[in-house]
């Protein structure tokens, strides 16, 4: 018999998943790695950038222009994992009705559209100099900007319920029907552009990109990963103690702030 | 006593929402003014000359016309939430997306297809040739379902919210774009003497699709609104 035997690394990740469902438990855990988080995010982001902005060398046809690459690029991924894990925490929310799931799902929404926003006038900006417009109707282009308008969605969904839990919800399930269109919209406007005979840019001007140019790319990649963790533990915790407002544990934390007591 | 089956629940959903959509006909008139109205403002703001209105004639038809369903959208599930009736679907026997597919049909039936009867209206208003108006009804054939369909589904997540009409746009603009990218497609081609079937094909599929998928999908959205 060993039934008593330790436990497997199986289990441990069952009973962490379970102990993170717990409020108290998740709102004491956000609070002691958001330090380290933010702290991270800061080195990172202070190497990534100064490898940027000052060690790489300048593009043989953009000059330094190219250099908002460092942001443009990594805020761009974000845009679409921050989608995914919205959605992956709101599948997780609707399935099983976790509280914190649903919680993390839409605190991570104004993250995400921060992100696909930050893209999109990054974009702009570079595309002013390098094809001499503000704005072209290329697929990526086309796709980032219906992103931004599901994200918004989202919001304006979840904010537009009376019960918070109610709202997020129904926001989960409109972000797993963007998450089914997305592709849709991207290969549609793929279409559209092949039938219309547009402008065929290309986004990136250099093909292949240089290891100088990559590593700041990638430890800015990093950084904006960190920085998500960051943003959304904080937002957690405020999202945890306005929804349980009412309970003896967010009451203790409440009362032991106050100034008196 | 057994309950009627879902056949009949069908039927029974459908002569309800007709008889309703009878009894205030009037109501009926108001997305095709809407149209008419849109449309009279194009020329205004573009100029007249026929060239450019009937190189655009097709696209102003097809938005103007999706625009005016996403206007009477608002009113598939409001007054039934309003009136109780809804909560007595949701607790009928018979399946809940069959019922819904029964109202989202009667939609249809009342907003777009007197929008699809004045579409030769506004395409002659706009220079359309005509060689293309039949490619322009056999678009509005196939993408006014598919608006019925997808914007019954996102409507359905509304349902128990706070008036919200500008929060419906937004999140029934993103499930539009290849709708109107594959119809304004199918139409342009015609229009260049092109091969038009492939884009028309697309809409069907998305249709048949759509057809099967979203009253199953509109019927949990509605559960989680509602939060039976």
């Amino acid at each position: 018999m060993n039934a008593h035997s330790s436990p497997t690394l199986w289990n441990r990740l069952v009973l962490w998943y379970h102990q993170m469902g717990s409020p108290p438990y998740f709102y004491a855990f956000a609070g002691r790695w958001r330090p380290w988080f933010i702290a991270a995010t800061l080195i990172t982001a202070a190497i990534g950038l100064y490898g940027g902005l000052v060690l790489a060398p300048p593009d043989y046809q953009q000059g330094d222009a190219y250099r908002i690459i460092f942001i443009h690029v990594p805020c761009a991924w974000m845009s679409l994992f921050t989608y995914a894990f919205m959605a992956g925490c709101g599948l997780v929310g609707l399935v099983w009705r976790v509280k914190l799931a649903e919680i993390l799902a839409m605190e991570a929404a104004p993250i995400g559209a921060a992100f696909t926003f930050v893209t999109l006038v990054t974009g702009s900006l570079w595309g002013k100099p390098m094809w001499g417009a503000w704005w072209t109707w290329d697929a990526r282009l086309t796709s980032e900007l219906v992103l931004l308008f599901l994200y918004l969605g989202v919001i304006g969904l979840y904010h537009a319920f009376e019960d918070t839990r109610q709202g997020a919800r129904a926001a989960a399930f409109l972000a797993r029907i963007g998450a089914v269109n997305l592709p849709i919209v991207h290969y549609s406007v793929v279409w559209w552009n092949t039938l219309h005979q547009g402008t065929t840019v290309r986004l990136f001007g250099p093909s292949r990109i240089t290891w100088p140019m990559l590593w700041p790319l990638l430890t800015m990649a990093l950084s904006t990963h960190l920085y998500l963790g960051w943003s959304l533990l904080g937002r957690a915790r405020v999202a945890l103690l306005e929804l349980e407002g009412g309970k003896d544990w967010a009451r203790a934390i409440a009362l032991k702030d106050a100034p008196h007591g | 006593m057994s309950a009627p089956s879902a056949r009949a629940g069908y039927v029974a959903v459908l002569r309800r929402d007709l008889l309703l959509a009878w009894r205030r006909r009037g109501e009926a008139a108001f997305p095709v003014l809407y149209a008419l109205i849109v449309a009279t403002l194009f020329p205004f703001a573009l100029g007249p000359e026929g060239a450019l209105l009937s190189r655009i004639a097709a696209g102003v038809a097809l938005v103007t016309v999706l625009l005016a369903m996403l206007l009477s959208l608002d009113g598939l599930f409001r007054p039934d939430y309003e009136d109780g009736s809804l909560e007595q679907l949701l607790l009928a026997p018979q399946p809940l997306g069959l019922l819904l597919a029964a109202k989202i049909f009667a939609h249809w039936l009342t907003t777009a297809l007197p929008l699809l009867l004045a579409s030769p209206l506004l395409a002659a208003m706009l220079h359309l040739p005509a060689a293309v108006l039949p490619v322009l009804l056999a678009a509005l054939a196939l993408a006014t379902p598919l608006m019925s369909l997808l914007g019954a589904l996102v409507v359905a997540l509304t349902v128990g919210t706070r008036r919200s009409g500008m929060l419906l746009a937004l999140m029934l603009l993103p499930l539009m774009v290849p709708v109107v990218i594959f119809a304004a497609g199918a139409v342009a081609a015609a229009q260049q003497g092109l091969p038009f079937i492939a884009p028309l094909a697309w809409l069907g599929a998305a249709f048949v699709l759509a057809l099967v998928l979203a009253p199953a999908a509109c019927a949990a959205a509605l559960r989680i609104a509602l939060d039976a």
